[in-house]
């Protein structure tokens, strides 16, 4: 097992957290933190992976690097859409129940 | 009822694991043929730059970049249309403070000489035009949070221009190449350099206002917020 498979399997233990995170939790901030740890470790697997493979690959090391910058906007545009939903909404989950108001 | 779900879905994700895991197992030591940093290698003399990873980003690859620029206009288009404010540049928002205006008269400078690097870097090390835009950008949220005065960000021509200049510029090479050269951004022989470097600084300066549009469009202030719901 070389570290560079261990980056990938890392990528995928974050993927699956927050896989986890994203459907468990109500608060639409950690909704898009687990979104955003999904991202990571997607980015974390394909560069692990291909430079398991043929060491360092400036192909997917670009195709990540597009990612991160698209995800970034992503992210700041959601945090703009929460930011909205939670003006005119007053609440920050989708689903209105017992649990939404405790939450930090 | 919701422990139950709960415990499903780990489950579920436990699974899911277990089916990634294998499959990266298997990818990672089955042998594919062809090998793409080999194939980068052999091409770059034709890029126009020594960096492999800026020759696949703005040459060999260049078309996800011209996608990538276009999603970030659209996603700060989106996110200025959901701030609620009268202009993006409210001298209500800015703070005072000695010591911040004075470290700011030192950093912003420096920052700006930093991007202007990254820049030219990104030809043979790394760098590039998204290093330095974050860079600017940065800079741009210290001045803010500074009070400098940043007319620029006042909805007008300045603002559009300054977002869409990057991808009009991008688009506009890539137009050219195609009726002029051969293909859709295929540089013509030796000009490649230039037109990489052409392209990086539009993008710089308009990856820089995106990401800084999309920091100010976040609505600061409640009172005109909670007016507009209730109409």
């Amino acid at each position: 097992m070389t570290p560079d498979l261990f980056y990938a399997f890392t990528g995928l233990v974050l993927f699956i957290t927050g896989l986890f995170g994203i459907i468990a939790l109500q608060h639409l901030l950690r909704k898009l933190l687990a979104f955003n740890l999904m991202g990571s470790g997607t980015f974390l697997m394909l560069v692990g992976l291909a430079q398991h493979r043929n060491g360092t690959d400036p192909v997917v090391q670009a195709l990540v690097l597009t990612g991160i910058v698209v995800a970034i906007a992503a992210t700041a545009l959601a945090l703009v859409l929460i930011r909205r939903y939670y003006h005119l909404a007053g609440r920050v989950s989708l689903e209105r129940d017992a649990t939404d108001e405790g939450r930090p | 009822m919701k422990c139950r779900g709960l415990v499903s879905l780990l489950l579920l994700c436990a699974a899911l694991g277990w089916v990634l895991v294998y499959s990266l197992w298997s990818i990672a030591f089955n042998p594919v043929g062809g090998s793409l940093p080999e194939q980068v290698s052999k091409a770059m003399a034709d890029s126009g730059v020594d960096h492999p990873i800026t020759a696949v980003l703005l040459n060999f690859r260049s078309y996800d970049t011209l996608l990538e620029i276009g999603v970030l206009v659209i996603a700060a288009i989106a996110g200025i249309s959901m701030a609620r404010l009268p202009s993006l540049e409210d001298p209500a928002f800015r703070t005072h403070d000695a010591l911040l205006d004075a470290l700011q008269r030192w950093f912003v400078p420096l920052m700006w000489l930093v991007a202007g690097y990254l820049v030219w870097a990104g030809a043979h090390q790394p760098g590039g035009a998204f290093q330095a835009g974050a860079v600017l950008a940065a800079t741009g949220v210290l001045m803010r949070l500074g009070g400098m005065p940043m007319g620029f960000l006042q909805p007008g021509y300045l603002l559009r221009a300054g977002l869409i200049l990057g991808f009009a510029v991008f688009l506009l090479v890539a137009l050219v190449t195609a009726v002029v050269g051969d293909a859709f951004l295929a540089y013509p022989a030796g000009t490649a350099k230039y037109l990489i470097l052409l392209i990086e600084l539009f993008l710089t300066l308009s990856i820089a206002m995106v990401l800084l549009s999309l920091f100010v469009a976040a609505p600061v202030n409640d009172a005109p917020e909670s007016q507009e719901g209730h109409q």
